[in-house]
């Protein structure tokens, strides 16, 4: 499929989406679901607010954070899961059944420990990112084919060679796949947190408005979060293909 | 039982004793966390005094329900967009992104729209998990060997006949995967939506007793939980693991 083709698919899609908008507006009624053009006027201005800009730093600091241990420690497990067999096959159950459950639950456990705190809100958030980065850089290291390491030896490559010209390129593209499933989950722990319980962030601020019966401002940020996510999501996918068509 | 199985249940015995100890030798403060062997005590009495029974019969009935509108929806929407080879198109980068936007954010709306009660909850539990069904399907679709449509016309079946005896055996393993997933997600979704706010169910008495202080109460409906949750995964786990077993593909 070219870029062109792809590109009206997606125009398709969000105007069928605003449509479906419009449609839904008509039936619920103003109060419940504002109509798709005062939504967005309201959204140009609530961005350059300060209001906005606050809570919106505030959910990107703590998600920042949060990624950073979901990656550090998913790749550390996911590492060396994948290197020592015997580690894998004992823990990749355990990891799976922890991947299915629904973390939310434990979400009073975290703030017991932490507090209502920015630490308790980064811990939620990588509970959830760190599992398929770990999973999926686990199987990566796993599908290596052995004739490659077979060839790094007839090649005699020494240890970091075999590391940096064989095992990292042929790991990556399976390993950004993780990388990108774990950003969109460590979001979705970080925002969980922030509309159970916080006083800062975008998902305090939909709760809030929600609470006020604003809808307008609820569905507002909930549109931004959207598009930070869509647009997200599709950077790593493009990376991911481009690592995919060049391995 | 394998050696590896034998490993594993070690490595979970020692984490929950090792837990245990810390608890009762107060490393780990009885507010924060009460030993496990406390919460199976809570949670035997609860049960078997049935005050919230309710409650657990209800939430678990939303998963349910949630799940099975996903597993007939999904699959039925999967086949028709299966069908229609341009709308598929078109719908790929929806499904690309679907499950990259944290969809809760939209469950205020729901709120707003239909009111506090337990249509918004089963909403979210079929939008998280209705467009893993779909795309389950779609790809169960997908891989039906051309040789079987081949088959069919060699054996004169008609349409309703090539689907069931066919096409429907060669997805079913994809179908499945689509089934367990499925599950899950409703899970998540039920259970997160109740956290956030809910007129009742499992999520909204464990929040209720989180703010009051009730520890007790809390881990053991967590408890509860977390023990049917892996208890449904595993055995869908298996049911899989056997299927695919059975056409020699499967690992031991």
């Amino acid at each position: 499929m070219t870029t062109a083709n792809r590109a009206i698919d997606t125009v398709i899609i969000l105007i069928v989406l605003l449509l479906a908008w419009q449609a839904l507006h008509q039936v619920v009624g103003a109060t419940a679901l504002p109509s798709p053009v005062p939504t967005l006027a309201y959204l140009a201005k609530l961005l350059p607010s300060e209001r906005f800009a606050e809570n919106a730093l505030a959910t990107l600091v703590c998600f920042f954070y949060a990624l950073i241990l979901s990656y550090g420690i998913g790749l550390a497990i996911g590492v060396w899961m994948g290197v020592h067999r015997l580690s894998g096959a004992v823990g990749e159950p355990i990891l799976i059944s922890l991947y299915t459950l629904p973390k939310v639950t434990l979400y009073p456990v975290v703030l017991l420990i932490f507090g209502l705190s920015l630490s308790g809100r980064v811990t939620f958030g990588a509970m959830h990112g760190v599992l398929p980065v770990a999973l999926l850089t686990m199987s990566a290291i796993r599908n290596i084919p052995p004739v490659y390491l077979k060839s790094a030896r007839t090649l005699h490559l020494s240890r970091w060679q075999t590391i940096l010209t064989m095992l990292f390129p042929a790991t990556l593209p399976e390993v950004v796949a993780g990388l990108r499933i774990g950003f969109t989950l460590t979001l979705l722990g970080v925002l969980l947190a922030e509309m159970f319980a916080a006083k800062h962030g975008l998902g305090f601020l939909i709760i809030n408005a929600m609470q006020l019966l604003q809808a307008e401002e609820m569905i507002a940020v909930a549109v931004v979060l959207f598009a930070f996510a869509a647009l997200a999501n599709a950077l790593l996918l493009w990376i991911e293909h481009l690592l995919h068509r060049r391995a | 039982m394998s050696r590896v199985a034998w490993i594993r249940i070690a490595v979970i015995a020692i984490a929950i004793a090792l837990l245990e100890v810390c608890c009762r030798l107060g490393l780990i403060d009885h507010r924060v966390v009460i030993p496990p062997s406390e919460m199976a005590d809570a949670l035997a009495r609860l049960l078997i005094s049935g005050q919230d029974n309710g409650q657990i019969a209800r939430t678990f009935g939303i998963v349910l329900v949630a799940a099975v509108i996903s597993v007939i929806g999904g699959f039925a929407l999967g086949a028709i967009i299966h069908a229609l080879p341009r709308v598929r198109q078109s719908l790929d980068p929806f499904f690309a992104t679907y499950y990259a936007v944290p969809i809760f954010i939209f469950y205020p709306v729901m709120i707003v729209i239909f009111g506090l009660s337990a249509i918004p909850i089963v909403l979210m539990g079929v939008a998280t998990a209705i467009v893993a069904m779909i795309i389950a399907t779609l790809n169960g679709l997908d891989r039906i060997p051309h040789v079987l449509t081949k088959v069919a016309r060699v054996h004169r079946m008609g349409r309703i006949g090539t689907a069931l005896l066919l096409k429907l055996p060669a997805a079913a393993p994809h179908l499945f995967t689509g089934l367990k997933l499925a599950v899950s997600y409703a899970f998540i979704g039920v259970i997160a939506s109740e956290f956030i706010l809910a007129p009742a169910g499992l999520g909204r008495v464990i929040s209720d007793a989180y703010t009051d202080f009730d520890n007790r109460q809390m881990y053991a409906l967590m408890l509860l939980l977390i023990i049917v949750a892996t208890v449904v995964n595993m055995f869908l786990h298996a049911v899989d693991q056997r299927w695919a077993e059975r056409r020699g593909i499967g690992k031991t």
